[in-house]
């Protein structure tokens, strides 16, 4: 009884998030929205017996992504304009309709999906470190190693880009951005 | 006790909430962060599998994932910089050199 | 034996190719040396092959020499391979004797014109051409000779091409010729359909088999050649392009326009004997054509004052009695008639051209007169030649003629209608031939002094020409001399088995209606009667021209409406122009102006114009900005996914 109040509570916050992320009109009150829709999918993730995952989520990606989002924001002193669109060939409500008809798609395959027999999820028992940072670790470490080393690779060129990205141009006067 | 099907379409109501705020909003800012927004509904959907089918493959996946969606995000703020030094403006319309 | 027939052909057409090639940078001399030379050893191998031919056993007369496969297409094949029987055998002698002649006499005739050299290479083409046609051994390669004949008429027509009205003549009678080879080539696709090969030996041989005696289908074929024949040999209703193309040297005149080309639709129907009397019907409308069209022509000869056009009408009128000898199946005296009108024919028309010579180029008889006196030879000549053609007994033309309207009173095919006409027609062409005899060379001269002090003979390259043509005309009737005046007719011996049609496929109905006996003693009177009346047409035109010339004025005028319809030859080019010309022009301007350019090009540039809208139409679809795009992958996804789902 508590996982169901549990799990409809976290959904609604991330919805409502997620929601409210799109409506904002100032991006720093979207990156705020954004983390708190992460952090109940967090609880849900840790109701999934995803620990690991779910500290990893609060971590990195609330704790070190969006806040990078917040620097990126203030560096640029966005303020939260409103912009005036030229792109006025597809109307709002167009485009809310196409996103309503991809969920009802994404319901539909779910729906017609066999999925394997267990409905029962959050109680169905595991190992008892199932979720937990050593099995994570056993696999990351033989089954998918090569994986792990071009991720570090993809990091390395990640960083060695961003940095060329943002760097400034020699013709530019100090004291631009 | 809560079915996995209950996961699945949270995940895609993410996902579709995610989509909608990429073709909707003209801040770059938030372009992006919708994008994240679909990437993790893709990670819980992952995530729920792995539970269901007992293997926790899942979880180094999502592992990776997140590896990924933070590199990206790293070089993509640091294109928006880049975009902002040149334009002085995060519109997404205003960038339509490709119109012609 | 090797009979080599293929130097016949080789030696015009090395002339052909020496004096074409090196066109312009050949002495006049030697011009003429090589095209001469060309056609007197064609004619010297053409008569050796002769004797070759006659020392052979009569029913297997026809040497035959392949020179290599043309056409091996499959089941159809068509080899350049040379027939020489008894009757390419006159063919050749004929054409290229005539030939020779005239090629004499034009090193004379042409000698001040600068195109002296393409004169001769033109005429030497022209004989190769057309001694392909008569030497061929199926009916494709008769019909390269015939196409290049009818070339080679075109380029000499408009040898003086300068001239409007003489490249105008020479486009006519290309054109009015197309349609006849467009029946011709018809004709051929239905014996090729039915008999499956264009050979000679092999049409002649199944014909029978494979045609119904007297069907439509044999009707047809017989029709659409004769058809080609109107065209080449100037019969009704294709004749009009031979009054026009008078045009051309007065040479090119005598070898093509009545010696030589004209002559290849007689030729025709007569090596297609077996097929023409399987279809009695066609002959019948051969024999009616060529009687129509010879009276006719005559009749416009009458009021003719061009003495080349009043030759020209002759020419046609005397066709027309080769192609009525066809069609009573009296074929032999068709080609003997052929043989001896070359000969006084050509006569005629190169004593013409040393008249105009004289005249300094004037050509209207009104102008002439009294030229016996300054052209004794010309006029000799002249005047045996038109004894011939008027046939008068003694010359070749009476045996030839006579031989005609016999056969025309006499055979199965003919009728005493036929018969008359004919007779009335020889008495107008005796009438309008003496007519123009008095006219130039009787009586007081009408010319100019000017031009009466230039009178003069012609050389000798050139009357020496006319003599042997004379001296033919005389002798060349003996080799036919018929059997009720004690002759042998070796001539209707010679050709005799080429006629299978006589009593092969026709049957022996065919032969013993070709030749349905009347006795001797009808033959002598009519003929007897027949010279009776002609004589009287000679005094007529003695009279009305020589005596009392105002009598002939007084006629004119009284009869004025009968003279301009047959001075007008019965407009028949005019109404050619309104019926048939005029519309096709109309036609071609409504095909040019509203379906090419409105309809066509339209279409082409609407075509062109749509496509720049609709594209003009897709192009704001670009909007350049990623929001759009993102937009456009999101409902893509949509629908596929959709697509997926709903299947």
């Amino acid at each position: 009884m508590l996982e169901v109040i549990i799990f409809y509570v976290s959904a609604l916050v991330a919805i409502g998030g997620g929601v409210m992320m799109i409506a904002q009109r100032n991006p720093v009150a979207s990156v705020l929205y954004l983390i708190v829709s992460l952090i109940a999918q967090a609880v849900l993730y840790i109701q999934l017996s995803a620990l690991f995952v779910g500290s990893l989520l609060i971590i990195v990606y609330a704790g070190a992504i969006l806040v990078l989002f917040l620097f990126v924001i203030m560096l640029l002193n966005l303020r939260g304009e409103h912009f005036e669109g030229t792109d006025r060939k597809i109307s709002r409500v167009t485009k809310y309709i196409i996103s309503a008809a991809f969920f009802l798609e994404l319901v539909l395959i779910v729906k017609e999906l066999a999925l394997p027999g267990r409905t029962d999820v959050v109680s169905a028992q595991t190992a008892t470190d199932f979720g937990g940072v050593e099995p994570v670790a056993e696999l990351l470490y033989t089954k998918y190693l090569f994986p792990f080393e071009l991720t570090s690779i993809l990091l390395l060129v990640a960083v060695v880009g961003a940095v060329v990205m943002a760097k400034r141009d020699k013709s530019e006067k100090q004291g631009d951005i | 006790m809560i079915p996995i099907a209950h996961y699945l379409i949270l995940s895609g109501l993410l996902f579709a909430i995610g989509a909608a705020g990429v073709i909707i909003s003209r801040n770059l800012i938030v372009m992006f962060m919708s994008i994240e927004l679909m990437l993790n509904a893709a990670n819980l959907a992952i995530i729920a599998f792995s539970r269901s089918l007992n293997v926790m493959d899942g979880h180094v996946f999502v592992f990776l994932i997140m590896a990924v969606a933070a590199a990206e995000a790293a070089v993509g703020l640091a294109i928006i910089i880049a975009i902002f030094r040149n334009r002085k403006t995060i519109n997404a319309d205003q960038f339509n050199l490709l119109r012609r | 034996m090797n009979h080599s027939l293929y130097l016949i052909l080789l030696f015009p057409l090395a002339g052909f190719l020496l004096n074409g090639l090196l066109l312009g940078r050949l002495k006049k001399g030697l011009v003429s040396f090589i095209a001469c030379s060309s056609v007197g050893l064609s004619f010297v191998w053409g008569a050796k092959v002769f004797f070759e031919l006659l020392a052979m056993p009569a029913n297997a007369r026809a040497i035959q020499e392949t020179l290599f496969t043309w056409i091996p297409a499959g089941q159809f094949q068509v080899d350049f391979s040379l027939l020489f029987d008894p009757l390419s055998a006159v063919m050749v002698l004929v054409v290229a004797g005539v030939s020779f002649i005239i090629h004499i006499y034009s090193i004379g005739y042409m000698q001040d014109d600068e195109g002296y050299g393409r004169y001769f290479t033109y005429l030497n083409m022209f004989v190769f051409s057309m001694l392909t046609l008569v030497l061929a051994d199926n009916y494709l390669l008769m019909f390269v000779g015939w196409e290049g004949v009818g070339l080679c008429s075109y380029l000499l027509i408009g040898f003086w091409f300068e001239k409007q009205s003489a490249s105008d003549a020479g486009k006519k009678a290309f054109i009015v010729n197309r349609i006849g080879d467009f029946g011709f080539l018809i004709g051929l696709f239905i014996i090729f359909w039915q008999v499956g090969s264009l050979n000679y030996t092999d049409v002649f041989e199944k014909a029978p088999l494979v045609f119904a005696a007297g069907g439509g289908l044999i009707t047809a074929a017989t029709l659409l050649l004769f058809l080609g024949a109107t065209g080449k040999s100037a019969q009704i209703p294709l004749f009009v392009w031979l009054p026009d193309a008078m045009e051309g040297p007065t040479p090119v005149s005598a070898l093509i326009h009545a010696a030589t080309m004209v002559t290849a639709g007689v030729y025709m129907i007569a090596r297609s004997n077996v097929l023409y009397m399987m279809a009695p019907t066609t002959l019948a409308v051969v024999a009616i054509v060529g009687l129509g069209t010879a009276l006719m022509a005559a009749t416009i000869a009458l009021a003719q004052n061009d003495i080349k056009r009043v030759l020209a009408y002759s020419t046609i009128s005397q066709l027309g009695y080769m192609f009525a000898a066809c069609g009573v199946a009296a074929f032999t005296a068709g080609i003997f008639h052929l043989m001896t009108h070359a000969f006084f024919k050509a006569l005629l028309f190169l004593g013409s051209g040393s008249v105009i010579h004289a005249m300094a180029g004037q050509q209207d008889m009104r102008y002439m007169g009294g030229l016996k006196k300054y052209q004794p030879a010309t006029f000799i000549t002249f005047f045996i030649a038109t004894l011939a053609i008027s046939g008068i007994p003694g010359f070749s033309g009476f045996f030839s003629k006579d031989e005609i309207l016999w056969k025309s009173f006499s055979s199965g095919f003919g009728s005493p209608i036929l018969w008359a006409v004919g007779l009335f027609t020889a008495i107008l062409t005796a009438f309008y031939m003496f007519r123009l005899v008095y006219l130039t060379f009787y009586g007081e001269g009408r010319m100019d002094e000017h031009t009466k002090s230039h009178l003069h003979e012609s050389p000798k390259v050139m009357t020496v020409p006319l003599m042997v043509l004379a001296l033919l005309s005389v002798i060349g009737g003996y080799v036919g001399i018929p059997h009720v005046l004690g002759g042998v007719n070796r001539f209707e011996q010679f050709l005799h088995p080429v006629m299978k049609g006589l009593h092969g496929g026709g049957g022996e109905a065919g032969h013993a209606l070709a030749s349905a006996g009347h006795s001797a003693g009808t033959e002598l009177t009519l003929m007897i009667g027949s010279v009776g009346l002609i004589v009287v047409a000679i005094y007529l035109a003695y009279y009305l021209y020589l005596k009392n010339i105002d009598l002939a004025g007084r006629l004119r005028n009284n009869l004025s409406g009968v003279h301009k319809l047959l001075h007008g030859k019965y407009f028949v080019d005019e109404i050619y122009g309104a019926l048939i010309i005029r519309p096709l022009i109309n036609g071609s301007l409504f095909l040019w102006k509203i379906v090419d350019v409105f309809i066509i090009d339209g279409i082409a540039n609407g075509l062109a114009i749509f496509v720049g809208d609709v594209s003009r139409g897709l192009r704001p679809a670009q909007t350049g900005t990623m929001r759009t795009y993102a937009t456009m992958i999101l409902a893509g996804a949509v629908v596929i996914i959709g697509y997926f789902i709903l299947r």
